[in-house]
């Protein structure tokens, strides 16, 4: 056994290196060192056959609770999470559709002109929309529209975007952490351990919510300055394009925005209907690819699979340290080091994950941490939702430090610096940073005072 | 010229190749681009120049910056992709032109005018010549050498898929020692007329 942890925690580190490295492209290197794990270390070192099934997982696929849960499903964590695959693929052809039919180019130019351009109404509208949106898009694309759409408001309207972008970024992870869907470590954390969208919302989603109201505060605070000088400049609206202009085709448009409306409604009712998430990911990549007609083959096209491909080599890999033991390992060093203390142990999930984030990616970090705080809750009888909570907010939020820490900030500061406002390490941390460290301790001091 | 003809120039340091690339410029009445379009690209784009030459022609951060699809926050691959950029609208329009470096013979394949050309030089000849632009000893200069060489190779091969000066991704990889720079480049021009007829 020894031998194949250790060489379970050598393809780990090797994955993450050349993850950081950026050499090769990141869903090769993890389906590479997956296939590794399946091989060296399941097959030659271990000799255990039911290890490379268990972790393929394509069993759970063929069962009807992976569709349908009538009850409280709590799906098993080893292997490849498949539902987390088929919720992102699912949701990335919708998106697609959406971005088709010119919705959030549309969404971002209409509240624009609902609040006169004023640069101050602007800025806090803009962060909300972020938030909101984030909650059930992913982050990614939520700031790919927001940060071109600030730009070429910035252009006409003569402010500098990169407050805006800046705070656009951190409510974009903010509002990620709020909901199932809003981040991958979420979907992960509830499909893995089996919590409903209403779970997240009435935990995280409260942290997240308190959480942007200072947000809000705070950049406001630290921006003022730019934002009044702006406020003062005159605006002819008439010279600014309509929010119509947006829409490509009419009638995808009130279709995508059909799909968008139900794709919610059964992400929030899913724990009482019973339809899984894997099953509203397959309905509505399903309608949106039925109603797309002749486009329905270029939106199969445009979805990312490479990060399809990243999660299933992922899994692989951490379903080599978990079935080598190594992480009931760190589990069981977490428990050492809090004495069973949940406080302790909420603590130092929260802010191992939060720094872990600000630099490595957090999806292999939320993948590797699921079986630990599992283990952990079993192995010192505390509860697992709360460890799950500190990990979800610490993962989400943590990756709001730094420019790299999250897909958001690498994509909104590249819009930025493509337009002409390059946004440097020292620009970026100077607000992102003192805000990420005010709502990690905000959701501890949540978490301390409802659940310790 | 009614033919566009766009010659790319990539170099080893110290082998005259930017020399060489000026004096084809001038004889066949061609614009040159260097590092003079960044000053373009900065007016456009209202930053600093000097901002934008740090970041110029070299490899990106490994640890501080990170790529998420075509998405790039390296200032190091976001100032390539603005020169790329650049180089792709230039030759779009039909402008002829000589360009150093960049990578342009990756980024403008597949344009019918571009020639893509190599220069190599003997170590001891651009130890010299390096000592001698310099005022270097041969120690410092050979260690600017491999400093700047090993910048442009991994810039290259970041972008490229082929590797930094393989000869059978150039129309000519030539050795300007050999023949001496001047020389060098007369010989480049008489390949470059009979391209362009």
């Amino acid at each position: 056994m020894l031998v194949a942890q250790i060489l379970a925690v050598a393809i780990f580190v090797i994955m993450f290196l050349l993850i950081v490295i950026d050499k090769i492209e990141r869903h090769h290197i993890t389906l590479a060192c997956g296939l590794f794990v399946l091989v060296a270390v399941f097959g030659i070192a271990m000799r255990n056959v039911d290890a490379i099934v268990e972790t393929l997982n394509l069993r759970s696929i063929f069962t009807l609770n992976f569709w349908y849960a009538a009850g409280e499903a709590e799906e098993s964590s080893a292997g490849i999470n498949w539902s987390t695959i088929i919720f992102i693929a699912g949701m990335m052809i919708m998106v697609e559709g959406m971005a088709k039919a010119g919705f959030f180019r549309w969404l971002c130019m209409r509240l624009a002109k609902l609040v006169h351009y004023k640069p101050i109404p602007l800025f806090v509208t803009f962060m909300i929309m972020s938030a909101g949106l984030a909650m059930f898009i992913d982050s990614i694309t939520v700031i790919l529209f927001l940060a071109a759409v600030t730009v070429e408001l910035a252009k006409l309207l003569k402010f500098d975007p990169v407050p805006m972008i800046l705070s656009e970024i951190f409510c974009a992870n903010l509002g990620g952490s709020a909901t199932m869907c809003g981040d991958p470590p979420n979907i992960i954390i509830g499909t893995s351990l089996g919590y409903s969208f209403s779970d997240f919302v009435t935990n995280t989603g409260i942290m997240a919510g308190i959480s942007l109201v200072l947000v809000v505060v705070y950049f406001f605070f630290v921006y003022r300055k730019e934002l009044m000088t702006e406020e003062s400049a005159a605006i002819d609206p008439s010279t600014l394009p309509d929010p119509k202009e947006a829409i490509v085709s009419k009638s995808h448009f009130a279709i995508s925005c059909v799909i968008f409306g139900c794709a919610v409604v059964m992400l929030v009712t899913h724990a009482q209907t019973g339809l899984t998430v894997a099953l509203i990911g397959m309905v509505i990549a399903v309608i949106t690819l039925f109603t797309s007609g002749k486009d329905a083959l270029d939106i199969l096209k445009r979805v990312d699979y490479k990060t399809l491909l990243f999660f299933v080599g992922l899994f692989m890999v951490v379903g080599g340290l978990e079935q080598t033991g190594i992480l009931e390992i760190i589990a069981g060093f977490i428990g050492e080091v809090s004495g069973g203390n949940l406080k302790l142990m909420v603590a130092i999930i929260i802010w191992v994950s939060a720094v872990a984030s600000a630099f490595v990616d957090n999806i292999p970090f939320a993948a590797t941490m699921i079986p630990v705080i599992k283990s952990l809750a079993a192995a010192q009888g505390v509860d697992l939702e709360t460890l799950a909570w500190a990990l979800s907010m610490g993962t989400d939020i943590g990756g709001s430090a730094t420019p790299i820490g999250a897909s958001a900030n690498v994509v909104g500061t590249s819009v930025a610096a493509k337009s002409g406002h390059p946004i440097g390490w020292g620009k970026y941390c100077k607000s992102a940073a003192p805000a990420t460290i005010i709502v990690i301790t905000v959701s501890m001091l949540f978490i301390f005072a409802r659940y310790c | 010229m009614g033919k566009q003809t766009i010659i790319s120039v990539s170099r080893e340091f110290g082998s005259c190749g930017h020399r060489i690339a000026e004096r084809l410029a001038k004889n066949l009445e061609l614009k040159l681009y260097d590092r003079n379009m960044l000053d373009e690209i900065a007016q456009t784009k209202k930053i600093k120049v000097e901002y934008l030459e740090k970041f110029e022609e070299r490899p990106r951060n490994l640890i501080l910056s990170r790529r998420v699809g075509n998405y790039s926050n390296s200032m190091e691959e976001i100032v390539a992709d603005m020169q790329f950029e650049y180089l792709r609208e230039k030759a779009e329009s039909g402008e002829s032109f000589v360009v150093v470096g960049r990578c342009a013979e990756t980024v403008l394949k597949g344009y019918d005018g571009l020639i893509s050309i190599f220069v190599v030089g003997d170590k001891d000849k651009k130890l010299s010549r390096v000592e001698e632009k310099y005022k270097l000893n041969e120690a410092e200069a050979l260690l600017k050498m491999r400093r700047h060489d090993k910048k442009r190779k991994q810039y290259h091969n970041r972008h490229s898929d082929f590797k930094w000066g393989d000869s059978r991704n150039y129309d000519i990889c030539i050795n300007s020692s050999k023949l001496g720079w001047e020389r060098t480049e007369e010989l480049l021009e008489n390949y470059i007329r009979k391209r362009m007829k």
